[in-house]
Parts: structure tokens; sequence; C-alpha cells
């Protein structure tokens, strides 16, 4: 009989051996996945974890790995602080989308202007797009102890009606020919969010995550807040008795994480991305929430963790084209892991102990 | 003593033998063996973590035991589950976590039964036992709204309607009055006198004088001693539950210093639907005094220390510090101002049961010992006051590095208690000091408690432990429903005075004539 | 705008139709949570009954199978979940995340072969008599079976929960899980009855979005029923009748956009489409702005690791 036992203290040599473990039997689970529809298993995992860094067209790959990492970490940054705190900000998504839109609204309001400040005020209002829209299940919890799972979640569905509402009608590009989409941002120099070092995929998009996860790492480690949020999560009672005001930390937890999607949001539509238009979101707000867990919810872990996904979502792309895989297996893929973390987890929070069934 | 054992065998109710349990790192009971007999109250008897809890646990098919055997009523006894050892015709009263706050008694007590009739015949029934041991109680009320006493009648008559051999009862005393505890003692006797065996848990050595037959001593896992509790003197048995000569703490004489802490009619309503409301609460507490607030656990404790605290804010004019209101001040601003509390609960409340002792120091520390400059931790300073506290109370841990869920439960009050002490308060509350702690550590809680008071500090000692606060208060009040008694001299006091005023009798004339 | 295009026997005939699925997870969901334990996979779970019941249904030909398998395949992701949070004491609300992560990626891997398919038609249940009655008839006597099974699901999960010794061991685990186990009482075995059960329930709801509802195959399909259902497990204060209602409530708002749609309403398709959301959060805050009413309805140990110590 397998009994738990909870260890005395979290196991630190477990905590950062489960998600390599994680993605190891993920490896493998995959790999059967791909078996059963009929796809060469070890090709398959090759192709997704090997080839976009060291196969014939890696150069090519390495390039869209730090693009695409770049959004991942950036919100998984600002959810981690939140999920550090017990405050559930799952709507992610939303807050990346109406970020690019407030922001890219804006950029659009100066066209055709140019000006050095353009471009900053149009990185300033992404990040207040998100933080508006995090604020509303923050308030919302605050002011009326609504559960903010639920309505940061449910406001992503409504973001998205704006946006299609936006891409349609009040940001449609006038010399679009009627075509669905805003002008494009990565053209117009003002607001262009350019790959900054050839060869490399870094955009500003890249700094700002490298200083979410700097500024992160310091407030965690180092600073009273940061201390607070952990008090918070582990112990809510031993928080407020130390004299944490819970309703001050929703609000700098929900804001803080909106604002890094806000941006998150900005830095693509300007960017990779371009125009704002219906399927402008490409769920990176939810990836970040694997990419969190993955991360150990540590701003390090995250950064690599963020590196692994946007990995395997290039290797997805190759897979699908190479090897005819279903785009979706990516996003099951995923989803297998985050499963795989969980059950990992116990190993760092208890011993499993091989014991006797109870004598009856 | 071979023959003696085979004659308890044979008309013993139940036998232990070689009873033995370990857990990681200790050893709960070790080679148990004692009988009891039918009709028999039998105590069982010792401190915190001598592996009373063990015990009952693995007569009541809780826990399995590692080695050894039971025989009930002749016959080999291993219950699976409780629901084995209730079928065998035993039944048992918990100390805690028993009972389901959002349902009715009828539906609790139905919980506890196999084959429980329909609701309707079963609230008669229930009316009809309860009436007959003289516990009343209403089948249909929801149990989050009764008293501590009325909640141990729901989980009494539970038992009782199982008709059961063996009554096993777990510290039933510690949540009742005086004058509850006798008509709890009414029952136990009428219980006793219809052939009902009971095996009663309690480390309060009187109440066993006054009530058992038995009694078996168990002092870290083993069996001490069986004797006779009435032919024992208190002292006696004390020493074999403890194991060595406790020391009384010392008092020294003190003038009356000024007004330290007042608080002035203050009167909250209840946080939570099954919590307590405050109600026109006035004292004052001077310095070098010791006031001791007594009571019955959910009669406002945890709603004052919370009101003393800054968890929970106050109406501007009711909590002063010296005379400076604080009442709108959150814990951080009472802190620097010299107003210092540690709650009851340990873990989750003074302490975060998965951070380290340095992350636990730093917790309440932070302002008055300066271990965070312009918002950045000085992780060192943290460290050493960690360090320093750790030394000074004795706090028995491999390093300060370690979980605080880690520590011995004596040990981590030690520390929490010690953290507050060394930041030199003004004003010091503590809620239950000495709750769930064994003695030594609570004899060295109550002296730090003192000699911090012989410096010149107020403390409030509230707790539901009424020897311990005749052995330090200057000054006793009661809480009773939300209400606090006017302060009367704890020198003198007798137990019935005592009884009245925890019972809600507010004339003090009367308690104290 | 043409009001008059509304036809109030069809628009009754399809709230019912439209508020089926969320009424089905939503009960399922009532009954995890009155055992204590939040699954926030309901989306995963529904969209993986979507497409499990689409596949077999269209594969078997027979609608009921294919509700037979959607019901099996919610009740089997729901064990993962079950698996993970009971046995292995993860993160309920992680776990809950992972669910419908992984669902949401299963469930569009799986659905590729079946996109643009029409699965077979589920009878219509003709009750002699009744359906033929004028207006009232058509309302509420018209339907598909899985209606009315959704209804006298409404009835069980509440006699069950009232009336039951099963229903009173539930509420107890759900209420105070040590006191349970101390009492002898399997926690964690009622606990994966009842996350299985709510997994059945939501993958019921997906499969009728996709063999009755819509009906056809399309990823992601559910879009955000499952989270509606979460909040209408709320805004129901943890009652089978009053998550009837509210489950109504929303596919009537859901009904009345689409017809206003179609009745060209001058106000644009985006936010009559988005109007379901919205009241979905306002009637969350109005319930959790009562206070005290919610706290004291949820079930005690909601969301909260059991892990027996000795």
């Amino acid at each position: 009989m397998i009994r738990l036992e909870r260890r005395p203290a979290p196991s630190r040599l477990w905590a950062a051996l489960t998600p390599a473990l994680a993605v190891f039997a993920t490896m493998i689970a995959g790999g059967l996945m791909f078996a059963l529809l009929g796809k060469p298993p070890v090709e398959a995992i090759r192709t997704i974890f090997w080839d976009p860094l060291f196969g014939e067209f890696a150069f090519y790959y390495r390039g869209q790995l730090l693009v695409k990492a770049a959004p991942l970490v950036l919100i998984a940054i600002g959810l981690s602080i939140g999920f550090r705190a017990g405050i559930w900000n799952i709507g992610a998504e939303g807050q990346y989308i109406i970020g690019a839109i407030l922001g890219g609204g804006v950029g659009l309001a100066f066209y055709p202007m140019t000006g050095w400040y353009i471009f900053p005020l149009v990185v300033l209002f992404g990040a207040i797009g998100g933080w508006a829209w995090a604020m509303i299940p923050a308030l919302l919890r605050v002011k009326f102890n609504t559960n903010e799972i639920l309505v940061s979640l449910l406001l992503v569905y409504v973001a998205e009606q704006i946006l299609a509402s936006m891409s349609l009608g009040l940001l449609r590009n006038p010399d679009g020919n009627g075509f669905p989409g805003s002008r494009n941002l990565s053209a117009y120099e003002a607001t262009a969010n350019p790959e900054l070092i050839a060869g490399t995929g870094a955009h500003w998009g890249v700094v700002a995550a490298t200083i979410a996860v700097i500024f992160a790492y310091i407030l965690m480690t180092r600073h009273v807040l940061g201390f607070q949020i952990k008090v918070s999560g582990e112990a809510p009672r031993a928080a407020r008795f130390s004299g944490v005001n819970p309703d001050r930390l929703v609000i700098f937890c929900l804001g803080i994480s909106g604002a890094l999607a806000g941006l998150a949001g900005l830095f693509e539509l300007t960017g990779p991305a371009g125009q704002i238009s219906i399927d402008f979101n490409q769920g990176y707000g939810f990836t970040a929430i694997i990419v969190a867990f993955l991360g150990r919810l540590h701003p390090v872990g995250i950064l690599l963790a963020g590196l692994l996904i946007a990995l395997t979502y290039i290797g997805g792309e190759a897979a699908q084209t190479n090897l005819g895989l279903p785009s979706a297996s990516i996003d099951a893929f995923q989803g297998m892991l985050l499963f795989f973390l969980l059950a990992m987890d116990t190993l760092s929070n208890f011993r499993i102990r091989f014991g006797r069934a109870k004598v009856a | 003593m071979t023959t003696e054992d085979s004659t308890a065998h044979s008309t013993a109710l139940l036998t232990l033998e070689g009873l033995t349990k370990a857990y990681p790192g200790v050893v709960a009971n070790d080679d148990v063996s004692f009988a009891i007999q039918p009709g028999e109250v039998h105590a069982l008897l010792g401190e915190n973590g001598a592996g009373k809890s063990t015990l009952v646990k693995m007569i009541y098919g809780l826990v399995a035991p590692d080695a050894g055997r039971m025989i009930f009523k002749g016959a080999p006894y291993a219950p699976a589950e409780p629901r084995a050892a209730r079928a065998a015709g035993v039944a048992m009263v918990f100390q805690h976590f028993s009972l389901f706050e959002a349902l009715s008694v009828a539906e609790n007590i139905a919980l506890g039964m196999e084959h429980p009739p329909r609701m309707r015949d079963l609230a008669a029934r229930i009316r009809d036992v309860s009436e007959a041991y003289g516990l009343p109680l209403d089948p249909f009320r929801v149990v989050g709204d009764l008293s501590a006493g009325e909640r141990q009648r729901v989980e009494i008559i539970r038992c009782l309607l199982q008709n059961p051999q063996l009554l096993i009862m777990d510290e039933p005393t510690s949540v009742l009055t005086p004058q509850e505890v006798d008509i709890l003692f009414k029952t136990l006797e009428k219980l006793k006198i219809e052939g009902t065996s009971i095996l009663y848990i309690s480390h309060k050595l009187e109440e066993i004088r006054r009530l058992c037959d038995a009694a078996t001593v168990l002092r870290l896992g083993k069996k001490i001693a069986t004797c006779n509790p009435q032919e024992e003197t208190a002292r006696a048995m004390a020493e074999m539950m403890v194991g060595t000569v406790l020391q009384v703490p010392e008092r020294k004489a003190h003038d009356e210093g000024p007004v330290a802490l007042s608080i002035r009619e203050l009167s909250l309503p209840a946080p939570s639907e099954f919590g307590t409301a405050l109600k026109d609460i006035s004292l004052e507490v001077r310095k070098g005094e010791v006031l001791g607030i007594g009571g019955v656990a959910g009669n406002g404790q945890d709603e004052l220390t919370a009101a003393l605290s800054g968890e929970q804010l106050s109406p501007s004019g009711s909590v002063f510090i010296r005379n400076d209101d604080l009442s709108t001040a959150g814990p951080a601003q009472r802190r620097a101002a010299g107003l210092l509390v540690a709650p009851e609960e340990r873990l989750g409340h003074a302490a975060a049961p998965a951070m380290s002792l340095i992350e636990n120091a730093l917790l309440t520390g932070r302002t008055r010992e300066g271990l965070a400059r312009s918002g950045l931790i000085n992780w060192t300073k943290s460290g050493s006051f960690a360090d320093a506290i750790i030394a000074r109370f004795d706090v028995r841990t491999p390093s300060a590095r370690v979980a605080a869920r880690s520590l011995s439960g004596g040990n981590l009050q030690k520390f929490v208690i010690g953290r507050e002490i060394m930041q030199r308060p003004d004003v010091l509350v503590v809620n239950q000091p000495t709750w769930g702690v064994d003695a030594s550590a609570a004899a060295a809680i109550r002296q730090a408690l003192l000699d911090l008071a012989a410096k010149g500090a107020a403390v409030v000692v509230i707790s539901q432990d009424l020897d311990e606060l005749m052995e330090i208060c200057d000054r006793f009040c009661a809480l009773n429903e939300g209400r606090l008694s006017a302060p009367v001299p704890a020198a003198g006091l007798t137990v019935e005075q005592i009884g009245l005023m925890l019972g809600g009798a507010h004339d003090m004339h009367e308690a104290t004539a | 705008m043409d009001l008059s295009s509304i036809n109030p026997v069809l628009l009754v005939a399809s709230i019912m139709v439209a508020s089926t699925p969320v009424l089905l997870a939503a009960l399922g969901e009532l009954v995890v949570e009155k055992s204590g334990v939040l699954n926030l996979g309901v989306e995963g779970m529904m969209i993986t009954g979507a497409i499990c019941g689409f596949a077999i249904a269209v594969n078997t030909g027979s609608p009921f199978l294919g509700f037979v398998a959607a019901a099996v395949g919610g009740a089997i992701l729901s064990l993962i979940f079950g698996i993970l949070t009971q046995s292995l004491l993860s993160n309920q609300v992680a776990t809950g995340l992972a669910l419908t992560l992984f669902g949401l990626g299963f469930s569009a891997l799986v659905g590729q072969s079946y996109v643009g398919i029409r699965p077979p038609a589920t009878a219509r249940l003709d009750i002699p008599v009744l359906s033929d009655l004028p207006v009232v008839g058509g309302m509420f006597f018209n339907h598909d079976i899985m209606v009315y099974v959704s209804l006298a699901l409404v009835i069980a999960v509440w006699a069950v929960l009232k009336f039951t010794r099963v229903g009173l061991i539930l509420r107890a685990v759900g209420e105070n899980h040590d006191a349970a186990h101390a009492l002898g009482y399997k926690v964690v075995r009622v606990r994966l009855c009842a996350i299985m059960f709510g997994g059945a329930c939501a993958g019921l709801g997906g499969a009728y979005l996709s063999l009755i509802r819509v009906p056809q195959w399309t990823e992601g399909m559910t879009a955000g029923a499952g989270w509606i259902a979460l909040a209408i497990v709320v805004f129901g204060s943890w009652r089978a009748p009053r998550v009837l209602l509210g489950a109504y409530l929303f596919g009537g708002v859901t009904v009345l956009q689409l017809n206003l749609q179609a009745a060209g309403l001058a106000i644009p398709v985006e936010y009559l489409s988005m109007s379901p959301y919205l009241i979905t959060i306002a009637v969350l805050v109005v319930m959790s702005a009562s206070k005290g009413r919610v706290r004291a309805a949820a079930p005690a140990c909601l969301g909260r690791i059991f892990h027996a110590s000795t």
C-alpha cells in the first residue's frame, strides 16, 4: 500500500527536479499519444524538442524562440505573483486583448504623424488597457467579494467580442478595401516594434520580459511586498495578523498581472502580429498559466519554462508541416505537461511510503 | 502478577496487550497494556504528546497498531474502521472536529449511526434519551448555533443512542464551565450504574480523583502505572505524568503603575455567522500587572484578540494605549505603538506553517526590530533576530531555517511568545499561551510572562485554563457570551466564585462575598 | 427591426434547449461542490463530452450511445482530476485549470476529422395528448428526451441531497471532512464518486451542445459554457431548484439576444453576443454582495485539501 506522509518542510531538491521529470514523462505520454494517432513517436518528439534548436533549419527557428517566449514570460511573471498570494487571475487573455486594443488605438490616433514619443505612449496605454481590464475583477472582489476566477475568465469572452467589434468597426483600416482588421502597426514607423538585433527575434517585448523577470526576482526575494504576497498565499490569517491589507494586495496583484498581459498584447500587436484582427489572440494568456506553474512560480523558473513552451510551439508548427501532426496536439501536449507537473508536485511536499496495509 | 493478569482477562471488558504504534521520528505508543473492567470509569492520564490520542484512535479503529492486540468481551478485537468499533459496542466523544456546524442536531446524530431510523422517529428518540440523562436538546436546531456545552451533548447523545458498552471521552471538560461539569458528571455516574464502562482522557487530576475508579498514566508513549486515583495524591499522579518535580512560577511583588491599555465600552458585531459579538467591553490594565481573562471557548476570546491586534478595527474612542486612540489603527501601527499580540492558533495565524523561523520572525518583528529599510528586507538581521529568540527561549530546533510546522507545539509556542516578548512590548496580549503545550514549556512560558510584567509591561492573558490564570494573574475577569465581567483580585478566589463568573453571574458582590 | 418575427412558442422552446447544457453541467458541479471539491475543469469536461459524444454518435449512428460515451468521457477526464486532487493532494484550482486546458486541446485533436459533419438526429419525445396541446405543447412537450432528463436530474439531485442518507453523507463530507473521517466515512471515496458524477454530467451537457443544440462539431464550441455553469452554482447558492432557475435565466438571455440579432436590433452583434457573459458577471456580483448569505450556503470545506494525518 502506498501512503503519503507530509514532509516537515517542502523538499527543495524535489521542487527543482519535478519540472524536469514532468517534461520527461510528458515526452513519453506524448509519444504514446502520437503513436495512437499513427505518427512516428520518436520522430515527432525529436521534431518538437530537438530540431528547432539543433536541426537543419535551426537558424530560422531560434529567432522564433524569443518571439514566442516573450509574451509567455511577460504574462506568466504577472500571473505568478498573484498565484503566490492565492489570487487567481485566469483572464490574462482578455487583458492581453484589451491592452493591444487600447495601445493600438492610441497609436492609430496618431497616424500618420511621426515622433519619438509615440511609441512610449502606445506602450504605456497598452499597459493601462490590461491594468484597467484586470481592475474589474479586482474591484468586484474587494467591494463585493466576487470570485475573481470566474469574473476574470468571463471577461475574456467579453474582450473577444470587443476585439471583433473593433476590427470590424471603429479601428478598421479605412484603406483596407473593406476587409476586417486595422492598419498595420508594425508597418507604421512611429509604432513599430522591430527586431532589435537581426536574427535573434529580440524585440522590445523581449527586453520588457527580461526586465520583468529581474523586477519580479527582486520583489519576491528582497522586498517586503513580495514577502507579504508569499505569506498571504501560505497562511492568509497570519498575513492579516502581521498587518497585510488583503484588499490592497488583490488590487496590486491583479493590477500588475493585467498590466504585464496588456504589455504583452501590445508588443505582439506592434511586432509579430501587426494589426488588430478578429483572430489576433492566440491563447498566450492561457498557456502562460502552464508556464507559471512549470516555472514553479519562480521568476527564473518562468524564464526557462517560457523558453521550453515556446519551443513546443515552434516544434509543433514544424511537426505540423513535416509530419502532418494536428496543431491541436500541442495544446493537449501542454495540458498533459501541467497534469504531470501537478502530480509530481506531491513529491516535494510529501514522502511516498510503501507500507503495509492496515492490520485488519 | 501473571495470575492477576489472567483473572483480569476473564472479567475485563477490554484488555490491551503490548499495543505499539510508531510514526516517523516518534514512537507514539510503546508496548502499552492495561484492562478496563465493566462498569468502571477508567482514566487515561498524560501530558499533551504522551500518546493518549493515538491509543484511543487504535481502540476506535482510526489507526491500526503496529504490534500488540486487543481483547474485547473475551474475543480478539481489531476494528478496521470506526464503523466496526461502533458495531462492537465502542463509542467515542471527541474533543474537536466531530460535528457538522451547518447540519441539524438530528442530522449530526444520524451520521453517527449505522442504520438511523426515519428523521421524525430519530428526533423523538433524541428528545427521550436527552431528557432521561438530563441533557436536554432540540433535535432540529443547527449545530453551529449551539454553545460548546450543548455541542458536547450532541456528541454524547450520539454515542448513547448506540447503547455502547465502552464510552471513550477525550478531554470532555475542557470546554465546560464548572457548573456544566457537574451536570456531565451526574450523567456519567448514571451511565456507570447502568453498567457502561468509560475511558476518560484528561490531564486534570482533581477531576480524575473525583470521578474515576482506576487511572492509567502514560508518559512519552509508555505506560508508567495503573493506579487507584482515590488512593493517590494529586501531586503523586502529577509527578508520574510529568516525570519530574514541577517548578511553580515565581512572582515578585511590584507596585501598581500607570494605565497602559484601556478599552472603553467596546462593542463589535459578530464577524461571521457562527462568531460572537463583543458587548460593551471595558477594562484597564496597568504597567506591571497581569490581567487574566477566563472563559469557556467560543465566548468571544478570538474576537477580543482580533480587536486588540488590529485585525478587526473598532469604532474610534474604544482602544487606547496610554492616551493614544488606536481603535482604527491596523496591526502594524499598533505594534509600533507598543501593543503586541500572540493569538491562540499557532499554525496559520501566529505563524505561517510552511515558512522558515526566519521568515516567521520577520512576520511581526519587521517594524520594531528594524528588519526592513525602505521596503527592502535585511535577511541577515532577520536571521539574527530569529536566532536570538531561539537562544533566549530555549526553542529546540535544528536551525532557524526549518519550517515552523516541523516544530513541536511547545517549541513553536515558545518561539511565538518569545518573538513578541523580545520586541519589548508595553502591552502584551496572549490568547491560550499554553494550549497543547507540554508542562515544562508551559512553565517556561508562564515564567516569561511574569518576568515581562516585572519589567513594567502590562500583560493580558486570555485562557481557558483556570489553574493557569490563578497561578499568574493579579486580577481576574470572565468573558461570557461576548461580555466581560468586572475584574476582581485573583488572590483568594474560589472555584465556585469563578464558576459563577464564567456562567455569566455579573453580580460580583455575591461572587466575592 | 422586426420584433414580430419572434415567435413566443419557439422562443420558450429554444430557451429550454439553450439552457439544458449549462443546466446539466451545473447540476454535476453542484454535487461536486457539495462534497467540498471545487472543480474548475467543467469547461474541459464539457468539451471532451461534446467530442466523445459526437464521434461515437457519428460512428454508430446512435445518439443514445453518443450520450453514453459523452458521460463516460467526461467521467474519465474528471477521474484524472480526482486522482490528482484527492490522492496526490494537488491544488484544486490549478488542477481544474489544467483539466480545462487539456480538454480543449485534446478535443480539438480528436475532433479534427469530424469538422463539418452532421450528427444523427436525436429523437423527439412525442407525448400523447400533451405534445398536441396548442401553444403549451409546442413550448414544453415537444423536446428531445435530454431536456426531460435534465429536468428529472434537477429533482433527483434535490431529493437525494435533502432526503437520503447518501445525500447526508455527501453534505457531511463537504461540511467537515475531518469529522466525517473521524466517524469512519471514506472522504476520498465519496469525493471521487461526486467528481465522476460531475464529470459525467458535464460530458452530457457538452454532448447536448454538439449533438442537439448546434448540432455539429467546432473547435472550442463550448465557448465558456462550463464557466457559466460554475457561476450558476454560486448563483443557485448550492441548491438544485435555484440552479435550474439560474440556468434558464442564462438560457433566456442567450436566446433573447440571438433573437434580437436576427430581428436586426440597432445594437451591434458583438455587444449582444457579450451580454450573457456580462449578465452572468452582474448576477455573481449581486449574489456575492449579499454578505454572509453566499458564504453560509457554501460548503465549509469547499476547495480545501483533505489529508488524513493518521
